[in-house]
């Protein structure tokens, strides 16, 4: 099993890459493909077969693929389905041995180790490390935990990094200031502050985060990295630990003293329709959802919106990371072709064009930390700084396992249970009784 | 003389006797048992084999036997599943059924505009089931909803909707409801239309009021036709997906989750093909054995019109 506990980085790291980062902004930005010694046409008349989740993500790669294509001469056809339908047309078809397509997009943190297990992607290391495909040093400018994420356990790249989303807290300076309050720096203060913003009578309230079964358990488990605790850790499921438990009773406090009536059923959307109506005071959810908040047409909270870390917890000050790669399928027969595909796709352009429209955070530390890739963002520089910030003390939101659904179904009922009263230490005991033979039969599978 | 060298002239013009082309008509019914065949049975049989195994999506396949069916006992999620479509089911037919009946009873009256008001009642019908959850999840936001703003106008105050556990089913049979009375009445309006008008002629000269007409004349008369109602929706009801997935994904927790939100779960985001073939074979069965009864039921209610005893 994948340990968590690998993707926290040491101060060394987040220095270096930050040295890293400067250097490579003062010699600006190479566009992309002029500077190598890759024969990018080796390839032309290839045509690749293209799968994203439709996602802002997807939908960048999409409108520049023409670049790609007269770069390479490869033809790309590419196909955007819904996050859901796209895992399961991709396992499907993965599955059967011949799949439709010859790249992949995939959420890391659901799906990185069924694809490892499956034997699903190509091994990326040898086209890597291949002169003629790749510059030297190419994946140098990544962030360990999206470096963390592509290796499987056997050390083979599999989907290259694509972007990260780190949860950070949306809160409403216009309501803060009302009430002579500032931004909490702990879990506390986040409490304190939640409980004195909300109001019924005026249909105001203090916090607001996901409480629809599935939605909910990343909630949780990011509050329980404050603890200290990952999920599972070791093997061993942590989810009926005292941490984890105190965990879930701060979850239970905020969502039933604080969040608005009916959030038992909200997802991301419903809870950033609320905040978008300024009258919830923070918002808890990851970074890539904040483009409407600073659009006129749909928000009424522009430029009211604070983008804050993680508060501090009782042990440690974590941001939850979350992330996508991009592929290549090992039944794939232009596995070169696919591999540049897929080199274009995390390339630091793209990764500028990610951050620039608010449609995603690249992994590359040298694109956050470029000023004048920071001068073309839409979002407030305050957004930028929760990201760059929060890329700081970033550690995995969910375990990497492959029954990752079932743990979030299965602990998310409990969590939702929490917010019709019921007692956090026997729902969490229940829940992890009942996913634990689900995840030792995984293990052994 | 001349010698005849064939029997009869008749026999020379018939074909040699063991070779006379028999009309056969075997061939026609290949397309459509290839058809029943490939996309009926095979999935049917193919199914219950899968429910014999342990199969997840990328790891070996086992014949477990029943092993699977005697996990389902024990399931407490698959219970609660079964309890919240039976709950679903029943709400999902009567409110319709009452609300069909008295809507073609008011349509089969003679109102001013009926052609006009009665192509707008059945408008919900033609709508997308996904399209109608969509608007129906934004209405029932309980900050945001137009539901909650309606209420308030007439001094009730705010429900949570679908966004409770307590209240998730009766809302979400609303939205049945909405899209599926307009077929009842139809067939019910088609009932009424049927029924012959001396009963009710005799019924004026012995003083019935409307009500009694109603209750000993109309309703016993169109008991047929309800009950070809009640067999749809109960049909349709049971096999209910797409409204609930799109408003509440079974939520909240799995308050609304029926066993066909359950079995595609199971199936098709843990993978499970196995265990999802079992759910769905139990699936099957049940709803195979309430549609024989209510099969059953509805020729007890046909009416006899040849039984003149």
């Amino acid at each position: 099993m994948f340990t968590s506990d690998k993707l926290r980085l040491s101060r060394r790291q987040v220095l270096a890459s930050g040295a890293a980062a400067s250097a490579m902004s003062l010699a600006g930005f190479p566009a992309f493909g002029q500077s190598s010694q890759i024969n990018w046409k080796k390839y032309a008349g290839t045509k690749l077969e293209v799968n994203l989740i439709k996602s802002p993500r997807g939908e960048t790669l999409t409108k520049y693929q023409k670049e790609f294509e007269e770069l390479t001469g490869i033809t790309v056809v590419s196909e955007q389905t819904p996050e859901q339908q796209q895992r399961q047309k991709a396992v499907i078809e993965l599955t059967s041995g011949r799949p439709s397509f010859d790249v992949v997009h995939i959420s890391y943190h659901v799906q990185k180790r069924q694809f490892e297990k499956g034997k699903w992607f190509a091994d990326l290391t040898p086209f890597v490390n291949d002169p003629t495909l790749t510059d030297a040093g190419y994946l140098s400018d990544f962030a360990e935990a999206g470096l963390a994420f592509a290796k499987s356990p056997e050390g083979a790249i599999g989907a290259l990094p694509f972007s990260v989303d780190y949860w950070i807290v949306y809160w409403n300076k216009e309501l803060f200031a009302k009430k002579g309050l500032s931004y909490p720096t702990t879990f506390e203060e986040m409490v304190k502050a939640a409980v004195a913003l909300t109001d019924p009578a005026t249909q105001t309230y203090g916090f607001v985060a996901r409480g629809q079964k599935n939605a909910n358990t990343p909630v949780w488990t990011s509050l329980m990295l404050g603890y200290d605790k990952y999920a599972i850790s070791g093997g061993e499921l942590q989810t009926d630990t005292p941490e984890a438990i105190e965990a879930a009773k701060l979850y239970q406090t905020l969502m039933t003293k604080a969040a608005p009536p009916g959030v038992a059923g909200f997802n991301w959307a419903e809870c950033q329709s609320a905040f978008l109506q300024g009258k919830i005071g923070m918002w808890f959810d990851g970074v890539g959802f904040a483009p409407p908040l600073e659009d006129p047409e749909k928000s009424r909270v522009v430029g009211k919106v604070g983008y804050g870390i993680m508060p501090k917890g009782p042990k440690a000050q974590a941001a939850a990371t979350t992330g996508d790669g991009i592929g290549v399928t090992a039944a794939s027969k232009n596995k070169e072709a696919a591999y540049l595909y897929c080199q274009w796709a995390t390339n630091k352009l793209m990764g500028a064009r990610l951050l620039q429209a608010g449609a995603g955070v690249p992994f590359r530390n040298s694109v956050l930390a470029d000023a004048e890739v920071r001068k073309g963002v839409k979002m407030p520089p305050e957004w930028v700084d929760a990201v760059a910030g929060s890329a700081k003390i970033s550690r995995l939101t969910l375990p990497v396992i492959i029954p990752v659904t079932e743990f979030r179904d299965t602990l998310g009922v409990a969590l939702t249970n929490l917010l019709s009263g019921g007692d956090a230490a026997t729902e969490l005991k229940r829940a992890t009784a009942e996913f634990k033979p689900i995840l030792e039969r995984s293990e052994k599978a | 003389m001349s010698t005849l060298t064939s029997s009869s002239p008749a026999a020379a013009a018939s074909p040699k006797k063991g070779k006379r082309l028999r009309p056969s008509y075997w061939p026609f019914i290949i397309p459509a048992l290839v058809v029943v065949v490939g996309v009926i049975l095979f999935p049917w049989a193919f199914t219950l084999w899968m429910s014999a195994n342990e199969w997840r999506v990328g790891e070996e396949q086992q014949f477990v036997g029943l092993a699977n069916y005697a996990r389902l006992m024990s399931d407490t999620r698959f219970w609660e599943s079964m309890g919240h479509m039976a709950v679903y089911t029943v709400l999902s037919v009567v409110g319709p059924l009452i609300f069909g009946t008295a809507a073609a009873l008011a349509f089969n009256s003679k109102l001013p505009a009926r052609g006009l008001l009665r192509g707008i009642f059945v408008m919900p019908m033609m709508a997308t089931p996904v399209a109608i959850a969509l608007v129906w999840t934004m209405m029932f936001h309980p900050q945001l909803g137009v539901l909650n703003y309606l209420l308030s106008l007439v001094g009730i105050g705010p429900s949570e909707w679908v966004f409770n556990p307590r209240t998730v089913i009766p809302s979400l049979v609303l939205v049945e409801t909405w899209q599926w009375t307009p077929l009842v009445m139809l067939i019910v309006l088609g009932g009424l239309a049927a029924l012959p008008t001396e009963p009710y002629e005799s019924a004026q000269i012995d003083g019935a009021n409307s009500w009694q007409r109603f209750r000993y004349i109309t309703l016993p008369m169109i008991g047929p036709f309800l009950m070809v109602a009640v067999i749809i929706r109960t049909i349709d009801a049971l096999k209910s997906f797409d409204i609930i997935y799109a408003i509440t994904q079974g939520g909240p927790g799995t308050a609304s989750e029926t066993v066909n939100l359950y079995l595609y779960s199971v199936a098709f985001t843990y993978y499970d093909i196995g265990y999802g073939s079992a759910i769905a074979v139990v699936f099957f069965v049940i709803i195979v054995a309430l549609s024989l009864i209510l099969l059953y039921l509805r020729q007890r209610s046909a009416w006899n019109a040849g039984d003149t005893r």
